[in-house]
């Protein structure tokens, strides 16, 4: 109770002097109230907290820095500088809404890495090598189409083209390639999935 | 009247308070922070 006949503007007057220990007693006598108004509108302790601190920065950089003229009106002072961060919180979390993430949406249910990972990279390079070594085995008019189709994505027209033949030659020597592969994955047994 | 027209707002605590740590933290603050004054202009210096 003796505290409180000490009055915030001599308390103030004092903490500029250097008396720091008047800080703790204004901070202390109005903790709660700055506090609770803080939390009714943000209704989250750890941001209450947080502007709580932002608050008396504010408030101690201004008084060390002289710029604080409003004596005996200590209170709304420092609460028109906490309504202000709060406003300043709002107005951040509007800008870049936070996701939380705790209700039953899964934000993860929609964001995957579609990169493969280590194992699945293996077998896809397995079955590619393993693919590249049975077309290596087709015979070389085959083989041809075959690569400039499906490796270097030509038409059939400008395979045609290049190996001189017709474009239904060249359909041919296709369909017999992928006949041939067929046929010889079905022989051994060759897994080419992953 | 009241009852239809208003929600429940969650129930603010009397004791509402900061953290101990909180609290420190700022006196800690305050007494590290020293401001120079120099040919008019003003420095913040934060001495640990």
């Amino acid at each position: 109770m003796k505290q409180e006949l000490i009055t915030d503007a001599v308390l103030v007057s004092n903490y500029l002097q250097g008396d720091e220990s008047a800080l703790s007693v204004l901070i202390t006598r109005h903790k709660q109230k700055i506090y609770s108004f803080i939390y009714s509108k943000v209704y989250d302790r750890d941001i209450t907290e947080d502007i709580f601190q932002d608050t008396f920065i504010k408030v101690i950089r201004t008084l060390k820095l002289g710029k604080y003229n409003e004596e005996g009106k200590f209170l709304p002072w420092v609460m028109r500088i906490s309504h202000n961060l709060v406003i300043d919180h709002f107005r951040k979390n509007n800008r870049m809404p936070k996701f939380d993430n705790t209700g039953e949406f899964s934000i993860f249910s929609v964001l995957s890495d579609s990169s493969l990972n280590a194992e699945k990279q293996i077998i896809k390079e397995q079955v590619e090598s393993d693919l590249r070594r049975l077309i290596e085995e087709l015979p070389d008019d085959q083989k041809d189409v075959l690569m400039m189709r499906m490796y270097q994505d030509m038409s059939f027209k400008e395979i045609s083209d290049k190996t001189g033949v017709s474009i239904n030659t060249a359909l041919g020597r296709m369909r017999y390639a992928l006949i041939n592969l067929r046929k010889v994955i079905d022989q051994k047994n060759i897994i080419l999935t992953n | 009247m009241a009852k239809l027209y208003s929600e429940k707002t969650p129930q603010i605590k009397n004791d509402l308070n900061p953290k101990e740590e909180t609290v420190n933290f700022l006196l800690n603050y305050s007494k590290a922070l020293s401001v120079i004054d120099y040919n008019k202009l003003k420095f913040e210096a934060l001495l640990n």
